[in-house]
């Protein structure tokens, strides 16, 4: 007697158990919503691959997150699935989506703005702050564009006095 | 039986691919080290945030690169075997950023200097006809672009800031600007990689990266040093011959990874 399932995981089956999947350092966001899920393959013997990729390329939280991600299949009897990490096309922002932002800005966070084109240096005196997602204020300040995580700056609210974090465009 | 021969192995041939991935590879690693060794000492808090998620970023980078070139390579070492147990003379890394870190103002000329190569060379990079070098060019670049924001803007406060700030970071940029041409020296590795299109012409990007020094070093009232005849440039460390700082840096690197080999934690 075999235990393998009846019939192979389908896709949407797979992207539903990996939205279940938080990433560690902004609890709000699966890993789905953050579009660090770039692919999900379910090959003719049923085997599962699920491809990657990372924000940051020094983002410590990536180890955690396959881990994550394999956990949560063997929890639901998908036991010998396997990551893969892609690096092109690059991770974006933009590939959050509104639902993801609103999210977000209800955490605390002030979603990211569109994905920065243009020139090769430009310097921070260009930028603008985002509005204060506790009090909507347009009277803010970037303090820092490096915060306790990499892909967050750190900002300050001038009316409403609350310092908060800024999901860096990217 | 024959005597063992006291003669070294033969060469293996030039490798491309593999020699510059770890000349890139090796430029973040020992960068971000030097970064690393601000943490917990630098002058505000939030700039003690800032040097370590550039010193983070640059890590990720040479890992992405590393891997890579153990792969390229095919001898079974991989980023770890890379970074901990290779020998100063096996380093591809330039000499600029292996410099100790002096005073803030020395870091944050060298962390300039370099940011602008950075930007300049992984943009022209990440059009690679080699897929796996434009792919790691191209997520590079987006974080070098905040990397140079950072210490670009800096330059600006430091150099256009106080008598003394302004005086210590023009030192920096006297001291550091020999480590520059080294940077765009095409040695018979770069020269084959840029007639493949693996690799951009490095002594053509020089001009685009001296303009945008230059822009950012005026507007902070600072001068660029003349390319004079009377201050040697130094090169070599594309070619394993560094300065006697990155023995140092390499000690405090790999000494955990040497004491306790296969460690896991």
């Amino acid at each position: 007697m075999s235990d393998a399932p009846a019939s192979p995981p389908s896709r949407a089956a797979i992207l539903e158990i990996l939205d279940s999947v938080k990433d560690p350092e902004v609890p709000v966001l699966s890993v789905t919503e953050l579009g660090i899920v770039r692919d999900v393959d379910v090959d003719a013997s049923g085997a599962v691959t699920v491809t990657v990729t990372p924000t940051y390329s020094g983002c410590p939280a990536i180890q955690v997150i396959e881990d994550d991600i394999l956990a949560a299949l063997a929890d639901a009897g998908i036991p010998h699935a396997r990551v893969v990490t892609s690096y092109a096309p690059a991770w974006t922002t933009d590939w959050i989506g509104p639902d993801a932002r609103a999210k977000l800005k209800a955490y605390g966070i002030a979603p990211p703005r569109p994905a920065e084109q243009g020139g090769l240096v430009q310097l921070l005196r260009a930028r603008t702050a985002p509005p204060c997602p506790y009090c909507d204020s347009r009277d803010t300040e970037i303090r820092s564009e490096f915060g306790p995580t990499a892909c967050k700056a750190v900002c300050w609210c001038r009316s409403c006095g609350q310092p908060f974090e800024e999901f860096k465009s990217f | 039986m024959t005597a063992p021969s006291v003669l070294p192995p033969p060469p293996p041939p030039p490798h491309d691919e593999l020699e510059l991935l770890l000349r890139l590879g090796d430029d973040r690693l020992v960068l971000g080290h030097r970064l690393s060794e601000w943490c917990g000492h630098a002058p505000i808090l939030e700039e003690d945030i800032a040097l370590a998620n550039v010193a983070l970023d640059l890590l990720g980078q040479a890992t992405m690169l590393l891997r890579r070139a153990g792969e390229v390579e095919g001898q079974g070492r991989d980023e770890d075997a890379l970074a901990y147990w290779r020998e100063a003379v096996e380093f591809r890394n330039c000499l600029l950023v292996e410099q100790p870190n002096g005073d803030f103002a020395f870091t944050i000329a060298r962390q300039f200097l370099f940011d602008v190569y950075a930007v300049v060379t992984l943009d022209a990079l990440s059009r690679s006809r080699n897929a796996d070098v434009a792919a790691i060019a191209a997520k590079a670049l987006k974080e070098a672009k905040y990397h140079v924001r950072h210490s670009g803007e800096w330059m600006l406060m430091l150099g256009d800031g106080t008598e003394e700030s302004h005086r210590r970071v023009q030192r920096a940029l006297d001291e550091l600007w020999r480590f520059t041409p080294e940077l765009f020296v095409a040695d018979d590795v770069a020269a084959r990689l840029a007639a493949q299109g693996i690799a951009p012409d490095l002594p053509a990007l020089r001009a685009q990266w001296h303009s945008l020094v230059q822009d950012v070093v005026q507007r902070a009232t600072l001068t660029l040093p003349h390319d004079s005849s009377h201050t040697p440039h130094l090169n070599g460390g594309r070619a394993g011959m560094h300065s006697e700082h990155l023995g140092h840096l390499l000690a405090e690197m790999q000494i955990v990874a040497r004491s306790h080999p296969g460690a896991k934690w």
